[in-house]
């Protein structure tokens, strides 16, 4: 079953999910409404002649200032039997940032889906144990996101951590003099 | 006397020799079994993916190469893949086979280093010796064609950067005649070593089901008996053109994902002998490779190729789909399936760039796998799913 037919079929299956799908390089993206990817991707994974039942990536794209929703939430499926690939996109709101998860789908993503939060700040409702991953606990903001700078020379914007260390380490350095 | 006991929290890491970077993990443990196992990551942190989106596709390259330090030219490999199927640029047949000859180097450099340290951690001090005295002599070679030893970042968008010559043929081919024989003499010191036997059999056993399920790849995947790897299923550069088999393990234990590896070894040996010999004359380089001074022109993709269907969407949003093309390209890194995920607004710079590392995927399993076993039974897992933290943390 070639990727257009695989789509034909993701779409008589949930006509009122799939907003439309793009095929470029010979890969195949459909992006989808986000309420009910949990159903979608249990189908994908499910059904005889797809089986997608490999979750190689999760991720998040930010597209700020040029689409709303703001977000995608990007799955990318692989299955080892028929060996083809699809991605699958879910749009996320700024507003109402969460969208269900799948942990309990593939246990793989557990991790994805935590860094995604870390990254994104996008809640996946469900997950047992969101919390930050990459980034220290107290991080503030999303660093991911397009409107966080890459480069940033406020003062108040660094890590309050370090401006504690730097407060006791000249107070040590000033105890000595 | 009554039993008076409690749960006791041990934390492993991240300063740990045995962690193979900054790991941290803590371990609730009863006894000498432990009940619960939480992997911390973090600490090599870098912002790879947050830097790229500020960097041109040119520049991004020698990112890719912090990433697995330990095989930094699959790592190049792999993003100049993702970018040659975004522009649509045709690689050289000589150049293809250049890069799968490195790749493979980098393979058996990556996986020496790791049992080097695997046996070490379990306690087998030779087989350190050993490996690394003829990751030496790679990494020597490594220098010869690209004048660094860990961090190369010797493929480019379209090619590689510099032509091999018959010295550095001539020494590989030295090299790979005396390799399997090499690999031979480690299995000496520790296939049939009691206590290796102990240590990794019937350890941090994991399922055919239970791996698909926790997403591992590469030889941690393939020793629970999967068939799966990037090189067959999808393949890139000219592996396509090359015969060699993927090594499938059966129990899914520490020693299944250890033997996979040392089959590794002599199928790498074998795809570079078959690239010596099959290396296609012509040019290095594709003609329409972007040059260093790639920003000045944005990337033009053909909108020919972007086929699309709107199903349900009130508002405008053909422009969208036009201007943001993305690709997934993947490789099979010596830890598993390291893919880039590339979304491409028509900038000179990458708008997302995501890394899957495998790293990232196994450190996650790793809780899975120390759960109900042994203290000193994490140590070969750790070692086992051979992570790099620099891969994990990007």
């Amino acid at each position: 079953m070639n990727l257009i037919e695989i789509v034909k079929k993701l779409r008589d299956k949930f006509p009122h999910e799939v907003l439309w799908f793009r095929c470029f390089r010979e890969e195949c993206d459909v992006t989808v409404k986000k309420d009910n990817i949990r159903e979608i991707l249990i189908y994908l994974k499910n059904t005889p002649t797809l089986e997608f039942n490999y979750l190689i990536d999760l991720t998040a794209v930010d597209y700020l200032g040029f689409r709303e929703p703001r977000f995608d939430v990007v799955y990318h499926l692989m299955s080892i039997k028929y060996r083809h690939r699809l991605r699958i996109k879910a749009q996320v709101p700024e507003q109402a940032c969460s969208i269900p998860s799948i942990c309990d789908i593939w246990r793989t993503a557990e991790w994805f889906e935590r860094e995604c939060f870390d990254m994104f700040g996008i809640e996946f409702k469900g997950h047992p144990d969101l919390r930050r991953i990459l980034m220290p606990e107290d991080w503030e903001g999303f660093p991911l996101r397009k409107d966080y700078p890459v480069f940033s020379d406020l003062a108040e914007k660094e890590w309050l951590t370090f401006i504690e260390l730097k407060q006791k380490a000249k107070e040590l350095r000033g105890n000595n003099d | 006397m009554t039993d008076n006991t409690k749960e006791l929290i041990i934390n492993l890491g991240p300063q740990h020799p045995a962690t193979h970077g900054v790991l941290r993990l803590i371990l609730e443990v009863e006894g000498e079994i432990i009940k619960k196992c939480i992997p911390h990551i973090g600490y090599l942190h870098r912002g790879v993916e947050k830097l790229s989106e500020d960097l041109t596709y040119v520049q991004v390259l020698p990112l890719t190469d912090r990433l697995d330090y330990l095989s930094s030219m699959i790592n190049n490999v792999g993003f100049c893949l993702a970018i040659e199927k975004l522009m649509g640029i045709n690689v050289p047949e000589r150049a293809k086979f250049i890069r799968t000859m490195m790749a493979e180097m980098a393979r058996i450099c990556s996986h020496l280093l790791w049992i080097a340290t695997h046996a070490l951690d379990i306690g087998a001090m030779t087989v350190f010796l050993y490996a690394m005295r003829d990751r030496e002599k790679l990494l020597e070679m490594f220098e010869m064609v690209t004048g660094a030893r860990l961090t190369v970042s010797y493929p480019r968008i379209g090619g590689v950067r510099c032509d091999i010559n018959d010295k550095f043929l001539e020494e590989l081919e030295k090299f790979i005649e005396e390799f399997p024989s090499k690999v031979e003499e480690y299995e000496t010191l520790i296939d049939r070593n009691r206590v290796w036997l102990k240590r990794t059999k019937g350890v941090g056993v994991i399922t055919a089901e239970e791996a698909i399920n926790w997403g591992l790849t590469g030889p941690t995947l393939r020793g629970s008996g999967v068939y799966y790897d990037v090189r067959k299923f999808f393949p890139y550069d000219a592996y396509d053109k090359v015969e060699f088999e993927v090594p499938v393990g059966k129990n899914g234990d520490v020693y299944d994902r250890y033997k996979c590896r040392m089959l590794e070894f002599r199928q790498s040996a074998k795809i570079i002998k078959q690239c010596i010999e099959k290396l296609p004359t012509g040019p290095i380089l594709a003609e329409e490779a972007p040059r260093i001074r790639m920003p000045s022109s944005p990337l033009k993709i053909n909108k020919e190729d972007i086929q699309f269907e709107i199903y349900l969407m009130e508002k405008n949003i053909e422009d969208f789909i036009k201007k943001f093309t993305e690709v997934y390209a993947s490789v099979e890194a010596p830890r598993g399936e390291l893919g880039f995920y590339i979304v491409c607004d028509e900038s000179a710079k990458p708008y997302r760039m995501r890394v899957r590392a495998p790293s990232f995927v196994h450190a996650g399993a790793l809780s899975r796998l120390c759960e109900g076993s042994l203290i000193a039974d994490v140590i070969a897992n750790i070692g086992s799913i051979d992570i790099v933290l620099g891969e994990c943390d990007r």
